[in-house]
């Protein structure tokens, strides 16, 4: 079983739940920007949920299976047409050899998914069949899909279907242009000043198309800093410090004029200060998110980010079950 | 007939295929369908925006360095 990628669209990459376990090595974790989307798939195709999806960025691929298939569509809006007629997204989908996938212009955020039964068969690459095209490890070649690359499906999971085959309205994710992303502040939040803390926290930031896999930035006010003497080590600007690891989700203020939101494909470590991080909960959101969205930064304790993490686990186990 | 001629992509739009270049296409010029009329940039890629059917290209909807997103209308050929 294969598809052919007869167009690659804009960044068409092969993810998964992400590779795990080598941070502290300088890879980064990637797998799927916005993985509620991602697990939806895999739950309507049949799959568990650590299968393999093709993750589309603004221009999806034209893909030609060549033997039957069942697919899925989930994430941003977008039409999806099976040789030219139009069919739902958030349903299970039934190809037979030599149809046709392709996508119309997309109608808000940025990423849509095509998850499919058996899964993207790539081999796995330190655990995880994601792809880190900067280390261009991991998916089909460590890289963006081309035209004509013939991608390897998955044998078929002997499971059995879900009674699923359409995800209900409520359980899908909403894509906004105007969103309120939960942070917890630090570690270097005592870098800031409380003017600083106030516009981070109080002003409305708007994502820039600055945005990939590796980060998002957002232009607004601007922070200011505490006056300190720079320590050896670090870069004259205030934003600088000596090199430290960076948390998934952490925010640095490069100069202090754009927040840089690190995402899945981000680099471990550096020199700019980590005034915040986004809890683990919302960085799907932040995937979802397009440029030009109007977005606040909310502080929020350790208890309450645990409890919407708690509570989106829930979510999730209600569409496993 | 008038066409209508749409941004798939978020980013921004220029008519020139670089700095000190003529533009892609004028206002007024004759487009095949096809034709490149300008790039988009988005994640530090360059896409081209093409004529879909030929004709003459009426006007610009979005000005040259414009923020366009997915839907936006980039210009217009009869």
């Amino acid at each position: 079983m294969a598809f052919e990628i007869r167009e690659p669209g804009l960044s068409t990459t092969v993810q998964d739940q992400g590779r795990i376990g080598y941070y502290r090595y300088g890879i980064p974790q990637g797998g799927a920007m916005d993985q509620y989307s991602a697990s939806l798939g895999n739950r309507l195709v049949g799959n568990t949920p650590a299968e393999a999806v093709l993750e589309c960025t603004y221009i999806g691929p034209r893909v030609v299976t060549t033997t039957d298939a069942i697919v899925a569509v989930t994430g941003a809006p977008v039409d999806v047409f099976i040789n030219g007629m139009p069919a739902p997204q958030y349903a299970r989908l039934a190809l037979a050899a030599g149809d046709e996938l392709r996508f119309g212009v997309i109608q808000g955020g940025t990423k849509y998914f095509i998850a499919v039964h058996g899964g993207i068969d790539v081999p796995s690459v330190l655990g995880s069949r994601s792809t880190y095209p900067i280390g261009a490890i991991g998916g089909f070649e460590g890289r963006a899909l081309a035209a004509n690359d013939v991608l390897p499906v998955g044998a078929p999971i002997d499971n059995g279907l879900p009674v699923l085959a359409t995800i209900a309205e409520e359980d899908r994710p909403v894509f906004s242009r105007d969103v309120s992303v939960r942070v917890m502040l630090g570690l270097y939040d005592h870098h800031l000043s409380q003017e600083g803390i106030d516009n981070l926290l109080n002003a409305e930031w708007t994502l820039t198309p600055v945005a990939d896999r590796m980060g998002l930035r957002y232009s607004g006010p601007g922070v200011q800093w505490r006056e300190r003497e720079q320590p050896f080590g670090a870069g004259q600007d205030p934003s600088n410090i000596v090199d430290a690891g960076y948390a998934v989700g952490s925010i640095q203020i490069p100069g202090g004029t754009q927040p840089i939101i690190l995402h899945r494909d981000a680099v471990s470590g550096g020199g700019y200060a980590m005034v915040a991080t986004v809890i683990s909960t919302d960085m799907d959101l932040v995937a979802r998110c397009a440029p030009g969205t109007k977005t606040r930064f909310v502080a929020v304790t350790m208890d309450q980010a645990l409890e919407a993490r708690h509570e989106h686990a829930a979510q999730v186990a209600k569409i496993w079950s | 007939m008038s066409e209508n001629i749409i941004s798939p992509l978020p980013g921004i739009f220029y008519r020139k295929p670089g700095p000190g270049k003529d533009p892609y296409v004028n206002e007024g010029d004759t487009v095949e369908a096809g034709q490149t009329i300008g790039l988009i940039e988005i994640m530090k890629q360059f896409s081209e925006v093409r004529a879909e059917t030929a004709g003459v290209l009426t006007r610009f909807e979005i000005e040259d360095f414009g923020m366009v997103n997915p839907g936006d209308v980039i210009a217009v050929t009869n």
